[in-house]
């Protein structure tokens, strides 16, 4: 049977399947097909860098041409990484600069990443195309400028809230006369002044420039002229959005925003001067993203802005908005489908803002499209979370940060277990959810008999015993990766549920109850698991088995034990256990 | 699970104590503590409305920690550091540390706080306590029924309007919307009782002056 389909046709076949999980399920049928995928897969995302080596995947895979890769835990975004843990992204691009020359995209998130590794990137892919790093650090402009120059088919340069040592603007001059193939760059996260000379000639011969996310030092004076030359423009971010208040400035803004027809999605604005945002009203109709999450601006003009965005189906923005101003945004934007309200004081102790539950219940009630909220506040009551549950049973990721820790339902003074329960039970879709405020383990129950979608669950100052994290193990059966902190869970749940672990990505517990002696015998039970402490207090075993460890990460992994641990990263399993001396 | 008690009650017997355990053990159990410590202490209402559940134990735990004035806790609350870092620049640009005052509306049962520097002027704060309480002003206060006035400085009552902007950000040291008669009478019209008042005071001065002769 195998003769009467030749390679070729099954190649062409698999050509059309883009989703991993379907590539993989090929690849699952016999033999043959396992090899005619494998040697037409193109794309490859490997979640955790550590969960496979370099080796590995260029075996299986010879002719990548774009790779995805993702580094440090989410919580390192909140300091809770310490420095130098790892995510080293140098070993994979030495390995691929031999075996993938062709290669022409690279994404990376939350990874470190150095010049070295730019430069070679800069040299050993001729044809390459995409450069995303996302939350990733370890470079300066020195890096960038060897892209810029070497690069010649450059499309995209994205560099989203990634780190970078920032030692000149000179990069950008680097990117020759002759490049005119880029489609999208985002700068957005540089602290020094460009050449805008050189910007703007870089975007004057960039016919195919769809995206451009400028830095804060973009002064707005200028923002016209660039944007004049590029009014094919899909997503603009712009730079601090301040200057004295002049009325040719304005005009001139104006004028050049009237002229992208096309723009959807807008950024930026740094420093807002309310006066010179009428500029932009002119494009507002057919916005469908805004992140006005630098905007220090009040409810009053954000509202103005955002009501006349009929379209908007994504909007970032911060407190500032208020209650009143998410009723507005929920009477006016039907397509709404995603919301992030941000803190514009996340330290203060009292509320600076009159911004309470109740705008995020209006904007549920308003929104018939609403799939996806982060929202911080700091008041909420179980019937609000009810509320908004029944309102939105399609809801796909629903992040609710209560700024005080444990803080209980403000009317009833009780737990919060009632409002989460609603959410989990009538959210069958929900696939990502964070908790905060005051939890028992009954809030764990309702997740682990509901939850069934839940891909991924963020707990902090939550639950009263084991019986938490046991429900959650044993009952979400989609669940891939966990992150807690601050929790009163221990060794009974972990143990109990160790084969779970090699079903998801990974887990991270910080500041809870588990013990050295259990992070040892989870390591010696699952080979295929790397379970690695994380501790800056000195080697666990100075200390009893019982002493809880401060951070433990637990992810699967074929690549077995990490070789590039730092000296405050102890990995557990049978190889040491034997030889350790105390 | 083993769980430790916190031992900052104890009489200390611990360093007089004569035990076989391992060297360093005590440590491990101090840590413990202090770990637990580091968590922020339960409210009341908690204890109370989990009682039910059978771990007691941890919960007696936490309840046991002190409430300690409210220090920083790592990562929380879950902000990137470049958006904290944002809105440090936008403070420090100032040049005081946030200028927040409290607005009173008379018959409210509860006061607000807000940010002078978020707004570039009048119109803008007006139209913001507006948005806060609920009520509209009309122009020059003439007629209206709520008047913005300010402590400044010296203690003193001022009507909201009558200063440069700057000059008013670095006076105004509270904010009250004042209601009804008083507030009709701030808005330039004729006071009665200032004017009663200061009769009274020419009085009272051309008497003492004319004592002193």
């Amino acid at each position: 049977m195998a003769y009467s389909f030749p390679e070729e046709v099954l190649e062409h076949v698999f050509s059309f399947l883009s989703s991993d999980k379907d590539r993989n399920s090929v690849s699952l049928v016999c033999k043959s097909w396992y090899e005619i995928e494998r040697w037409c897969r193109r794309r490859i995302f490997v979640g955790n860098c550590y969960a496979v080596s370099p080796g590995i995947v260029i075996r299986r895979f010879p002719e990548v041409r774009a790779v995805e890769m993702k580094g440090k835990p989410h919580f390192a975004d909140f300091n809770l990484v310490p420095e130098g843990w790892g995510g080293y992204v140098y070993p994979w691009i030495a390995a691929m600069s031999a075996a993938y020359p062709l290669l022409e995209e690279i994404k990376l998130k939350r990874m470190v990443v150095t010049d070295e590794c730019l430069e070679l990137i800069s040299k050993s892919f001729k044809n390459f195309k995409v450069l995303v790093l996302s939350s990733c650090e370890g470079f300066t402009t020195d890096g960038l400028a060897s892209i810029a120059a070497n690069c010649r088919h450059l499309r995209e340069l994205d560099l989203r809230e990634s780190e970078v040592e920032d030692l000149s603007g000179h990069w950008l001059s680097h990117f020759p006369d002759n490049c005119t193939s880029l489609v999208s760059l985002n700068m957005s996260c540089l602290g020094s002044e460009v050449s805008f000379s050189a910007l703007e000639r870089l975007v004057a011969r960039s016919p195919n420039l769809r995206t451009l996310r400028l830095n804060r030092a973009v002064p707005l004076e200028k923002l016209a002229n660039l944007i004049r030359r590029a009014p094919q423009l899909v997503e603009l971010g712009t730079g601090a959005y301040s200057a004295e208040i002049r009325s040719d400035i304005l005009l001139n803004l104006t004028e050049a925003f009237s002229a992208c027809k096309q723009l959807k999605g807008l950024s930026g604005f740094w420093d807002v001067v309310p006066a010179y945002l009428p500029a932009m009203y002119s494009v507002c109709s057919g916005i469908t993203s805004l992140n006005l999450s630098y905007a220090t601006i009040q409810s009053f003009d954000l509202v103005k802005l955002v009501t006349q965005c009929r379209n908007l189906q994504r909007l970032w923005v911060l407190d500032y908005i208020e209650d009143s101003g998410l009723e507005a945004l929920a009477s006016s934007c039907k397509d709404l489908q995603e919301l992030r309200v941000f803190p514009s004081d996340p330290f203060g102790a009292e509320p600076n803002v009159s911004l309470t539950e109740q705008g995020l219940v209006s904007v549920s009630k308003g929104c018939p499209k609403l799939q996806s909220v982060l929202y911080f506040c700091r008041q909420m009551s179980n019937a609000a979370l009810i509320s908004i549950a029944k309102n939105r049973p399609k809801m796909v990721r629903f992040r609710l940060c209560i700024i005080e820790p444990r803080a209980p339902d403000y009317l009833t003074l009780e737990p919060l277990d009632a409002g989460f329960g609603a959410i989990v039970e009538n959210c069958k879709e929900l696939r990502r959810l964070s908790l905060s405020g005051l939890l028992t383990d009954r809030v764990f129950k309702y997740i682990g008999t509901h939850a069934k979608k839940l891909e991924m669950l963020s707990i902090a100052f939550a639950g009263d015993s084991d019986l938490g994290l046991h429900h959650v193990l044993s009952g979400c059966e989609s669940l891939r990766k966990l992150e807690i902190r601050d929790c009163p869970f221990g060794d009974k749940a972990l143990l109990a549920n160790a084969a779970k672990l090699e079903t998801m990505r990974s887990l991270w517990m910080s500041s809870c109850s588990v013990s050295y002696g259990a992070c040892k015998l989870l390591g010696q039970k699952m080979p295929r698991l790397n379970v690695e402490v994380i501790d800056e207090r000195g080697p666990p075993d100075s200390r009893p088995d019982s002493c809880p460890v401060e951070r433990l990460y637990v992810y699967r992994t074929v690549a077995g034990r990490r070789i590039d641990m730092p000296g405050f990263v102890w990995t557990m399993d049978d190889e040491d256990s034997g030889l350790r001396f105390s | 699970m083993e769980l430790v008690m916190a031992h900052e009650s104890d009489l200390n017997l611990k360093a007089t104590e004569l035990r076989l355990g391992l060297p360093g053990s005590d440590e491990c159990e101090k840590m413990f503590s202090s770990a637990k410590n580091n968590k922020r202490a339960s409210p009341e209402m908690a204890e109370e409305s989990s009682g039910s559940k059978g771990s007691s134990d941890v919960k007696s735990v936490e309840h046991e920690t002190a409430p300690a004035p409210k220090a920083q806790i790592v990562g929380w609350p879950p902000v990137k550091s470049y958006r904290k870092n944002n809105l440090q620049q936008n403070k420090t640009e100032g040049d005081q540390s946030g200028m927040f005052v409290k607005v009173s509306m008379d018959g409210a049962p509860y006061l607000r706080k807000i940010d002078l520097k978020l707004y570039n002027g009048y119109s803008e704060l007006l139209k913001a306590l507006e948005t806060m309480f609920k009520l509209t002003y009309r122009e020059g206060y003439k007629g209206s029924e709520y008047a913005p006035a300010y402590e400044d400085k010296d203690g003193d009552l001022m009507l909201v309007g009558d200063v440069p902007w700057d000059m008013f950000m670095s006076s105004c040291k509270r904010l009250r919307i004042m209601k009804g008669a008083e507030a009709r009478g701030l808005g330039g019209a004729f006071n009665p009782v200032f004017f009663f008042f200061f009769i009274y005071m020419v009085g009272a001065l051309r008497c003492a002056f004319a004592e002193n002769k």
